[in-house]
C-alpha cells in the first residue's frame, strides 16, 4: 500500500487559506468565470427539461471553481483540451455565450455550426482544441499540442482536463508517459468530481489520492480543493510555471458535480445527505462571502455583477433561439479541408 | 533520367518502393520545417522495414522522433500536433496495430473538422505498411483499408509502385486532412522508375496501368502487380484486359473505373482485403448504380482474401489472398461466360 500522504506538493484549502491579496481585478475575474458558467448551465438545464435542447447535456454545476481557477491563468494563445463534460471549460476560456447556446440549439450560428453540439464545443481562436465524447480521448490530443508548442518554439502551455474515469483509460497513461519522457508543457488536470458516471473513484481505483500516480510517470502529482477557486488559481499558476520549464505535471481537483451524471440520471448511486454536504461547500457563494468578509467587495458591487452575468446569459439565449437553424446546404460541408 | 554508360541512351531511375518513400519524406522535410517524423525506431534504427534510414542522421531527433510504444498518444498527439500548426507523419511498424490507434485516428482526427463546424484543419499522415506474405502470422499481416474508408474525414492511399508511392506521399504529407497511408510490406523491396526531378500525384485520380478492351480489373496495393502478370498471360490467350488502379481509396475516382468499365463491358475487383466488407463490395456497388450498369456483359466479379484471419503456414498463407492463378481463372470464367452466351 503505498502511503497518498508521500505525494509531493500537497496544495490544500487551509493552506490557501484566506490569503485574498489579489487585485480586485483577479477577484472579480474569478467570481464572473464561475458566474457565467453557472448561470448559463442553469439556463441549459431549464430548456432541456423542456425539451427545447435536443440529445444529452452533461452539466458542470458545482465544479466552476476548477475550470475558472485554471483558465484565468490562460491566454487566448494556450491551449485546453476538454471532455465530454464541457461547457463550463469554453467558457472559461472566453467563448462567446451567444454562439455556445446557439451550438446547444443546434444552430448554424453556433460556435460549431450546429454540428458538434454539447460534447463537441471548440474554439481554435481562443485555444479551445474541443470536447470530445470519448472519454479520455482529448489527453493524447494536448500532449501533441505540447510537441507543436515545443517546435514552434512558443511560449504557451496546454492545460488538459480530464475526469477521474478518464484516468483509468489506456489514452492517459499513454499521454502521462510521452508527455514526460519529452517534457512537454502540458498540464494534466484531473478533476475528481467522485464519480464515473455512478461508479465512486474508490471502486474504479485503489488509491485515496489520484495525484499518486504521477511518481509512475516521473513527474509531480499535486492536488488542490477544486470547490475553492483561489486555491485552483494559484496551483493552476504554480504548475504552469513549473511545466513551462520543466514538463508535464498532474494536478488533481478534488470536486464534485451537484447535478445528475447527464440528462437521465436519476442520482440512485449517492445520498441526498452526500449531495448535500458537497453543496455546503458550493464554490460561487462560498467565495462570494469570502469576497465580502475581506472586505475587496461591497453587497452592491457584486449584485451589479450579478446582474450583468444575468443580463449576458439572458441575451445569448434570447439570441440562440433566435437564429436559423443549419440547412440541407449545411450537412455535407466541412468533412475535408480544401 | 539517368544516361546509359555505354550506349548514352537516357532510361529512367529505378529505385525501390521503400527508397521512393524515403525520399518523400526527405524532400518533404526538406521543403517544409513544419514536418517531422515520428514513430517506434524510425529514428537511428531506421524504421521497422528500415524506410526512414538516414533521416535521423540529416533531420536530428527534433524532426525524426522516437517514441514509446504508444499507438493511442502516437496517432492523438500528431492530431493535437496538427490542428496546433505542425505537420505531423506517423509511422506505425505494422497496419494491423492501426486498431490501438483507433479511436485517434477515427474518432478524433477524422472528426473533428466537421464536429468542430469546420473550424479546425488536421494535416497529418499515418504511414503503416499493410499485407501478407512474410510469415509473421495473423497480427501482422492483415489488410484493413476498408475499416479506414469507413471513416468520413480520412482519405486513404495505398500505392501500387514505387512511382505512386513516392508522388501520392508527397501530396499526402501537403494535404490538410488526415490520410491513412498504407504502404504495401511486401513490395518495400521492389523497384520501378522513378524521376529524379520533383512530381506529385494527385489524390482521387485513378492509374490505367493497362490498357485493354475485353474486361476492367480495378485492383490496388500490392494486388497490382499480380494483375498486370495475369494481363500478359491473358493476353497470349487473347483475352485483353484493363487494369486500373484507382491509387487513392478515398477520395475515389469512380468516374475512371465507370468509364472503363462502359468501354470493357466487365468488372473484376481484385484486393487483398478479405472479401466480406471489402472495400471491393463498394466498387461493384458503385459500377452497379452507374450508367455502365446497362453495359455490363457478365455479372461483376471479386476475387478477393478469403474470410479467415492470414495463417501462418507458407502454402495456406499463399492461398489465402488471391492468386496470379485465382484472378486469371476469373477473368476466363468472365470472358467465356459472355462468350457462350
Ligand atoms: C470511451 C468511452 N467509454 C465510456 C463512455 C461513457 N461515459 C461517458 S461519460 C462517462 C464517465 C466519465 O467519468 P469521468 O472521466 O470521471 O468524467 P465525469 O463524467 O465525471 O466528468 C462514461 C463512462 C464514453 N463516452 N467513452
Ligand atoms: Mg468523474
Amino acid at each position: 500500500m503505498i502511503d497518498p500522504s508521500s505525494a509531493a506538493d500537497i496544495a490544500t484549502a487551509a493552506e490557501a487559506g484566506t490569503r485574498l491579496g489579489y487585485p480586485e481585478s483577479v477577484l472579480e475575474d474569478l467570481y464572473v468565470r464561475m458566474l457565467r458558467i453557472r448561470l448559463f448551465e442553469e439556463e441549459i438545464h431549464y430548456h432541456m427539461s423542456r425539451g427545447r435542447i435536443h440529445g444529452t447535456t452533461h452539466l458542470y454545476v458545482g465544479q466552476e471553481a476548477v475550470a475558472a481557477g485554471a483558465a484565468a491563468n490562460l491566454s487566448d494563445r494556450d491551449y485546453i483540451t476538454s471532455t465530454h463534460r464541457c461547457h463550463g471549460h469554453a467558457i472559461a476560456k472566453g467563448t462567446d455565450l451567444g454562439s455556445l447556446a446557439a451550438e446547444m440549439f443546434g444552430k448554424r450560428a453556433g460556435v460549431c455550426g450546429g454540428k458538434g453540439g454539447s460534447m463537441h464545443l471548440a474554439d481554435p481562436a481562443r485555444g479551445n482544441l474541443g470536447g470530445t465524447g470519448i472519454v479520455g480521448g482529448g489527453i493524447p490530443i494536448a500532449v501533441g499540442a505540447a510537441l507543436s508548442i515545443r517546435r514552434l518554439r512558443q511560449d504557451r502551455v496546454v492545460v488538459c482536463f480530464f475526469g477521474d474515469g478518464a484516468m483509468n483509460e489506456g489514452a492517459f497513461h499513454e499521454s502521462a508517459n510521452l508527455a514526460s519522457v519529452w517534457g512537454l508543457p502540458v498540464l494534466f488536470l484531473c478533476e475528481n468530481n467522485q464519480y464515473g458516471v455512478s461508479t465512486h473513484v474508490s471502486r474504479s481505483t485503489n488509491l485515496e489520492d489520484l495525484s499518486i500516480r504521477a511518481s509512475g510517470y516521473g513527474i509531480p502529482g499535486r492536488k488542490v480543493d477544486g470547490m475553492d477557486v483561489l486555491a485552483v488559481y494559484e496551483a493552476v499558476r504554480d504548475a504552469i510555471a513549473y511545466v513551462k520549464t520543466r514538463g508535464p505535471l498532474l494536478l488533481v481537483a478534488q470536486t464534485y458535480r451537484f447535478l445528475g451524471h447527464s440528462k437521465s440520471d436519476a442520482n440512485v448511486y449517492r445520498t441526498e445527505e452526500e449531495i448535500a454536504a458537497w453543496r455546503r461547500r458550493d464554490p460561487i457563494p462560498g467565495f462570494r462571502d469570502r469576497l465580502l468578509a475581506e472586505g475587496s467587495f461591497r453587497e452592491d458591487r457584486l449584485s451589479d455583477l450579478e446582474e450583468e452575468v444575468r443580463r449576458e446569459v439572458d441575451a445569448a439565449f434570447r439570441y440562440a433561439q433566435a437564429c436559423e437553424e443549419p440547412g440541407p446546404e449545411d450537412l455535407l460541408g466541412d468533412v475535408y479541408a480544401d | 533520367m539517368r544516361t546509359d554508360a555505354g550506349t548514352g541512351a537516357r532510361r529512367p531511375r529505378e529505385i525501390s518502393y521503400a527508397q521512393a518513400v524515403r525520399e518523400a519524406l526527405r524532400e518533404e522535410l526538406r521543403r517544409d520545417s513544419r514536418v517531422f517524423l515520428m514513430g517506434e525506431d524510425v529514428g537511428i534504427y531506421g524504421g521497422t522495414f528500415g524506410v526512414s534510414a538516414g533521416l535521423f542522421e540529416e533531420f536530428g531527433s527534433d524532426r525524426i522522433l522516437d517514441t514509446p510504444i504508444s499507438e493511442a498518444v502516437l496517432a492523438g498527439a500528431a492530431a493535437g500536433a496538427a490542428l496546433t500548426g505542425t505537420r505531423p507523419v506517423v509511422e506505425i511498424p505494422f497496419s494491423d496495430f492501426l486498431t490501438l490507434a483507433l479511436d485517434q485516428i477515427g474518432n478524433q482526427a477524422a472528426k473533428m473538422r466537421y464536429m468542430f463546424g469546420g473550424a479546425v484543419r488536421v494535416p497529418l499522415v499515418v504511414r503503416s505498411p499493410a499485407g501478407s506474405g512474410t510469415g509473421a502470422g495473423a497480427q501482422h499481416s492483415q489488410s484493413q483499408e476498408a475499416l479506414f474508408c469507413h471513416f468520413p474525414g480520412l482519405k486513404v492511399a495505398v500505392p501500387s509502385t514505387p512511382y505512386d508511392a513516392k508522388g501520392l506521399l508527397k501530396t499526402a504529407v501537403r494535404d490538410d486532412n488526415p490520410v491513412v497511408f498504407l504502404e504495401q510490406k511486401l513490395l518495400y523491396k521492389v523497384s520501378g522508375p522513378v524521376p529524379e526531378e520533383e512530381y506529385l500525384l494527385p489524390f482521387g485520380k485513378a492509374d490505367v496501368k493497362r490498357a485493354g478492351s475485353d474486361l476492367t480489373i480495378v485492383t490496388w496495393g500490392r494486388m497490382v502487380g499480380l494483375c498486370l502478370e495475369a494481363a500478359e498471360r491473358l493476353a497470349a490467350e487473347g483475352i485483353s484486359a484493363e487494369v486500373v488502379d484507382p491509387r487513392t481509396l478515398v477520395p475515389l475516382d469512380s468516374g475512371a473505373i465507370v468509364s472503363s468499365v462502359a468501354k470493357t463491358g466487365r468488372l473484376l475487383i481484385v484486393h487483398e482485403a478479405v472479401r466480406t466488407g471489402g472495400f471491393g463490395g463498394e466498387i461493384a456497388a458503385i459500377v452497379a448504380d452507374s450508367a455502365a450498369f446497362p453495359l455490363l456483359k457478365a455479372p461483376i466479379r471479386r476475387v478477393a482474401g478469403f474470410d479467415i484471419p492470414i495463417p501462418y503456414s507458407p502454402v495456406l498463407e499463399r492461398n489465402a489472398v488471391p492468386t496470379p492463378e485465382r484472378i486469371e481463372a476469373a477473368a476466363r470464367d468472365l470472358v467465356g461466360r459472355t462468350a457462350t452466351v
